[in-house]
């Protein structure tokens, strides 16, 4: 309870600073148009209509928040309306990213620390390729795998592997790194393989860095699968709503679908804490 | 002396070429080990003896002359698993329990399952630690950490035992308990032992002889034969005879300093 104050506090001041915006930017449409009707708009009113309008240039919290809820429970989730369908769309795009990009990232890895071409020459690649803007490549990937006939699901979640190799290939050469010499030592006077030292200790040491770098790949993947949904046409999933919603000016949309971003993710990196704790604890690396 | 030479070094000389130019760590190192026998290896910080027993383990490889471990090269030895090594660290595998890290080695060399079991059952219980198998690392003392890595050591049966200032980090309490139990355990089982000490006592304690060594470059400046008998009760150390032996270590280990300077 003691921990949550401060983030109230936080938020409280956030959400008030918020507000002070709404009205500050809003005002303008407010003013002219009370000008062209020839009217005089009081503070009351002026304050009153800034946080009512249909297309404000930010919208107020609480209409951000009733347009998430309208979005959320106001129809089946199976309705293209729902915004649960479309959070839907996007995380089947993230989790089959994430699944590629970690399985990549962790081969790549494996790759690097037992292989020294591999060592000297993949990691300027990995790095170079996080450099390229992901907004240029996306199109470009989608309208590569539109060709030969792959579209949906398989072209976002590349995207989203794009993305999310990247932490992992880094965490994990560390971690696979992070057994001293003695440790090594130790199982070469077993005469241990290469394969069993990789098993008995650079694996379950690297648990730590592991979940570390999956927490990141995970927010990244999101991203991934939300730029990759922008030039798709704008069918479904929270990046064609953002889209359809700049392209009408549904500034109330765009700000629901952010919020509904900004929430699946947290709930993924939550989810892959919680794995996190119950691994470390079943490996009683927690205490 | 008369018995089969386990461990043979010959003008044995390690150089390590460092940044800062080469450091002699071993000069022209001549000693034999035989069959079952205790040898400690005693001198100040740097003289080499991590060297050594790290050169006889095959983790290093000497720069001249020869070394033979059950008569072949220490690397031949070392792939047949001729040693146990004891680290000054227990470094024990944190994710695995006490049982767990003892059947490492075990698993590694293909022991089938039941075998692994009963192993880790004895050797846990010649350290005394029955009943802490489950446990994982952190939740045993320093002490209780040191003899599991020991039990590690010894859970595959290997001939020789090669440990590295094992007791170092423990209190003088726990350290003469352990001394005593390892001397125990040596009468048991005809191990051969080297073992890496900055102790007077606990050389004379232990050992059937004992390897002086002094620093800049490494080398051993005495080797003494202990006439004290196999069985030896902890009290021993009040006898003359183990303070003879603790004056010519002292006076090996002074002369290694004065060459020094
Ligand atoms: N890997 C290495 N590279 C370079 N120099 C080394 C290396 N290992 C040891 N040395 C040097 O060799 C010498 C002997 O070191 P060693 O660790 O064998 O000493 P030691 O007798 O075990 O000392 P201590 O009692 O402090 O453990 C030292 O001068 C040390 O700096
Ligand atoms: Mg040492």
């Amino acid at each position: 309870m003691r921990a949550a104050l401060p983030i109230l506090a936080v938020l409280a001041v956030i959400v008030a600073l918020w507000y002070a915006a709404t009205v500050w930017m809003n005002a303008p449409w407010v003013r002219d148009q009370a000008a062209r009707a020839g009217q005089e708009v009081t503070t009351s009113q002026l304050v009153r209509e800034t946080m009512s309008q249909e297309r404000p240039v930010l919208p107020a919290p609480h209409q951000v928040i009733a347009e998430l809820w309208k979005g959320v429970t106001g129809q089946a989730v199976t309705s293209k309306r729902s915004l649960v369908y479309h959070a839907w769309v996007t995380v089947s795009a993230t989790l089959l990213g994430f699944a590629i990009g970690t399985g990549l990232g962790i081969l790549l890895a494996v790759g690097i620390v037992h292989n020294r071409a591999m060592d000297l020459s993949v990691m300027p690649w990995a790095i170079a390729s996080q450099t390229i803007p992901i907004l240029a490549i996306a199109p470009m990937i989608i309208v590569v795998l539109n060709s030969v006939g792959v579209q949906g699901l398989i072209p976002k979640a590349i995207i989203s592997a794009y993305l999310s190799f990247f932490p992992v290939v880094v965490g994990m050469v560390k971690g696979f790194r992070s057994p001293d010499r003695m440790q090594l030592d130790l199982l070469k006077t077993y005469n241990a393989s290469q394969g069993q030292t990789f098993w008995k200790l650079r694996w379950p040491s690297s648990a730590p860095y592991l979940f570390a770098s999956l927490k990141v790949a995970v927010a990244a993947s999101l991203v991934g699968a939300i730029v990759g949904e922008m030039p798709t046409g704008a069918v479904a999933g929270l990046g064609a709503r953002l889209l359809s919603g700049s392209y009408y000016g549904q500034t109330i949309q765009i700000w629901a679908a952010l919020f509904m971003a900004a929430i699946v993710a947290a709930g993924l990196v939550f989810i892959v804490g919680g794995i996190e704790r119950a691994t470390l604890k079943r490996m009683g690396l927690v205490r | 002396m008369a018995e089969k030479a386990v461990i043979e070094a010959k003008g044995v000389n390690l150089v390590f070429e460092t940044n800062d130019g080469p450091v002699q760590a071993l000069k022209d190192v001549n000693l034999t080990v035989g069959k079952g026998e205790f040898v400690s290896f005693i001198g100040p910080s740097g003289c080499g003896k991590t060297t050594l027993l790290r050169a006889i383990a095959a983790l290093e490889t000497p720069t001249g002359g020869t070394l033979t471990v059950n008569g072949m090269s220490p690397d031949a030895a070392r792939k047949a698993r001729a040693y146990g090594y004891v680290f000054q660290a227990a470094g024990l595998y944190p994710w695995r329990t006490i049982a767990g890290n003892v059947k490492l080695p075990l698993e590694i060399m293909g022991f089938s399952k039941a075998e692994q079991d009963e192993r880790v059952r004895k050797v846990l219980a010649l350290v005394e630690l029955d009943g802490f198998g489950a446990k994982f690392p952190w939740q045993l003392s320093g002490g209780m950490q040191q003899r599991a890595s020991i039990a590690r050591a010894l859970a595959f049966d290997a001939d020789i035992l090669l440990m590295d200032e094992p007791f170092g980090a423990l209190d003088e309490i726990v350290r003469d308990r352990l001394n005593e139990e390892l001397l125990k355990l040596w009468a048991r089982t005809d191990k051969t032992i080297c073992f890496v000490t900055h102790s007077i006592p606990e050389a004379v304690y232990l050992s059937t002889k004992i390897v002086v060594m002094s620093p800049r470059p490494g080398r051993i400046t005495d080797i003494i034969e202990s006439t004290l008998p196999r069985e030896r009760p902890l009290d021993i150390r009040d006898t003359p005879e183990f303070l003879a032996i603790s004056h010519r270590v002292r006076d090996g280990l002074r002369a290694g300093h004065s060459y020094d300077v």
